[in-house]
């Protein structure tokens, strides 16, 4: 269902595609491909590329080297407004001096729809959007929130091929945020429409993408479905920047029972065991003292330093972790299996 | 709120006062009937000036040729000023800065620099005083004006507006006509007007660059000096607060509601 498609069914496909800023290589070599509906996420840091590429998608960068075809289309060259994307931009960029019924027209107006019809057709995108009889508002006189459905509604409207969403909700509060995620993703799927979002928040990637790109110094250090991303990080930049999580020397892997690989570990497949209880098959046990406990709701982290000099961190459930304080020596219990080998990384 | 206190006021009244007690004076003198002093308190009142600004050829030349200038200085500063404002806003280059600074220099320096820079190169290039040299005088400081609020404008207005416009489809001409002129026009219209009042009081570089020509405000210089019809130029000074004062206000006006346009974006 993740896998790769084949390339003739591509939506998007980036080959070797460079763009540099003067002495900085913004995006610096990278490999794409998103199947036609899919919900791609590409994560990264700030200054990682990601934006770049949007708006290499969009036609607002050229790149420097390499190849970017849409629905197998070369598009190098194309100015903005010869590409079948829309964009949904970080700040909305609604016109100030329209309404939001003109707002959501203006694409068709600039295709030469008639009034009529592009009238009826902006009231179906706001409807869609919940805003319906929101045409004669000001983009002033509107939410956050609202403003964002505008944004939305106007990339809509001319229907996109692929529509691109630059950290679409980073300028909501908490609350709306996790609203706004489950209506992009039920519109998705409803429309069968390719999205391409660009976030640096890693929750929201993994609970909305089909398959994540994580963005790392103008390259992809990873690509795949957020299972795949969360569970089997392929660099240490990915197992730190999605989730959090301990990375182990191949010396502190091998100790464990692992391979001598460099390996990530996540915190919560860590278990705190009692001491002289038997121990599972594949579990490796491992003593250490406790050195910090930090209470987060739901989990309580422990940051523990074992016998052997390595340092962890662990999630436990926070009633389970209650009993201890640092300086109690603890029996932790680590399923082999949980070690996840990197790439060169140690 | 506080009250201001008594010695404010009186303060703030006679400022005011300072201010605008001499142009009621000259309101006054339009109509007394003594035509070779200013005496007080007028010893009649006459409507007669009025009949005779109206028929004097000198004049009306005078305010024609004032106008036309004004008009030519004004449309000339809207098209140079406002290229000038494009390139600059966002542009990053070399030089930028003092290019910016080029270009806002001439409204600083004094205005009699500019009239004598202006008249030896005129001299060594041997162009002969006419309407024209007038209007390249008045477009040194006009298109500042315009760049100054045009710039500004610009500024303000977020990049990815154009951006969003042309994902939407607009190439940069359409773009322009939709979205950049709709949300600049009112500081191209409030940087015209002001031009265009600037341009049309201008003295010192007229001076140099007039020759033997008479804008309205070179007549009235000239017209002071003469002991006949002294009434005469109170008149066109109350026309020529008009003209200019109208322009004025409806550029303040139209800016204030500019503001509340270009800035409700975010």
């Amino acid at each position: 269902m993740h896998a790769s498609p084949p390339p003739s069914a591509t939506a998007v496909r980036f080959a070797g595609v460079a763009r540099h800023f003067g002495r900085v290589r913004a995006v610096d070599g990278v490999d794409l491909s998103i199947a036609p509906g899919e919900f791609f996420a590409m994560l990264g840091p700030s200054g990682s590329g990601k934006t770049t590429c949007l708006r290499l998608i969009a036609g607002f960068e050229q790149p420097d080297a390499g190849h970017i075809e849409i629905f197998g289309e070369t598009v190098e060259g194309l100015p903005p407004y010869r590409r079948a994307v829309n964009t949904v931009f970080q700040d909305y960029a609604l016109f100030p001096h329209l309404s939001v019924g003109d707002n959501v027209a203006y694409g068709l107006k600039v295709r030469g729809v008639g009034r009529a019809e592009r009238e009826k057709l902006a009231r179906e995108a706001l409807a869609m959007v919940k805003l319906a009889g929101m045409e004669t508002r000001r983009p002033a006189q509107l939410s956050g929130g609202q403003r964002q459905r505008v944004a939305l509604a106007r990339a809509l409207v001319v229907r996109p091929k692929v529509l691109l969403l630059d950290e679409p909700l980073g300028a909501l509060d908490l609350k709306l945020r996790e609203e706004m995620q489950a209506e992009l993703k039920s519109l998705q799927r409803a429309l069968g429409l390719t999205f391409v979002f660009v976030t640096h928040d890693q929750s929201e990637a993994l609970s909305m993408a089909d398959r994540v790109a994580v963005f790392n110094e103008g390259r992809i250090a990873q690509v795949g479905a957020p299972e795949e991303v969360y569970e089997r990080p392929a660099t240490a930049f990915v197992a730190h920047f999605v989730g959090s999580a301990n990375v182990l020397s191949r010396e502190q892997a091998a100790a464990l029972g692992g391979r001598a690989v460099a390996s990530s570990l996540r915190p919560e497949r860590i278990a705190i065991g009692d001491f002289g209880a038997p121990i599972g098959e594949g579990i490796a046990p491992v003593e250490a003292r406790v050195i910090d406990i930090s209470y987060q709701g739901a989990v309580r982290r422990v940051s523990a330093l074992s016998d052997f000099g390595m340092s962890v961190t662990v999630s436990v459930p926070a009633d389970a972790g209650g009993r201890l304080s640092p300086g109690d020596v603890v029996r932790l219990l680590i399923p082999r299996a949980a070690l996840q080998p990197m790439e060169g990384e140690g | 709120m506080t009250r201001a206190s008594l010695p404010l006021k009186i303060a703030a009244l006679g400022g005011l006062a300072f201010l605008h007690i001499p142009l009621l004076f000259i309101l006054l003198y339009c109509f007394t009937t003594e035509e070779r002093s200013y005496a007080f308190p007028p010893p009649g009142f006459t409507l007669k000036w009025f009949a005779v600004v109206w028929s004097r050829a000198d004049i009306w030349a005078a305010i024609g040729l004032s106008l036309k200038v004004a008009l030519v200085a004004t449309l000339l500063a809207l098209v140079f000023g406002t290229l000038a404002a494009g390139a600059l806003a966002r542009a990053r280059f070399f030089g930028r800065e003092p290019i910016s600074l080029l270009f806002v220099l001439p409204i600083a320096l004094p205005g009699i620099v500019t009239g004598i820079a202006l008249r030896q190169a005129f001299g060594l290039m041997e162009i002969p005083f006419s309407f024209w040299t007038i209007v390249i005088g008045h477009a040194t400081f006009c298109i500042v004006v315009v760049y100054n609020n045009a710039v500004a404008r610009l500024r303000r207005l977020s990049p990815s507006l154009i951006e969003a416009s042309m994902d939407l489809g607009a190439d940069a001409f359409t773009t322009f006509r939709l979205v950049v002129l709709p949300n600049v026009g009112t500081a191209l219209l409030a940087g015209g007007m002001l031009a265009f009042a600037l341009s049309f009081d201008e003295v010192i570089v007229t001076t140099f660059t007039a020759g033997q020509q008479s804008t309205l405000p070179i007549w009235m210089l000239s017209e002071l000096i003469r002991p006949r019809q002294r009434p005469v130029t109170n008149v066109v000074a109350v026309l020529v607060i008009i003209v200019t004062f109208l322009p004025i206000l409806a550029a303040y006006y139209l800016t204030r509601e500019g503001e509340a346009v270009a800035g409700s974006g975010k």
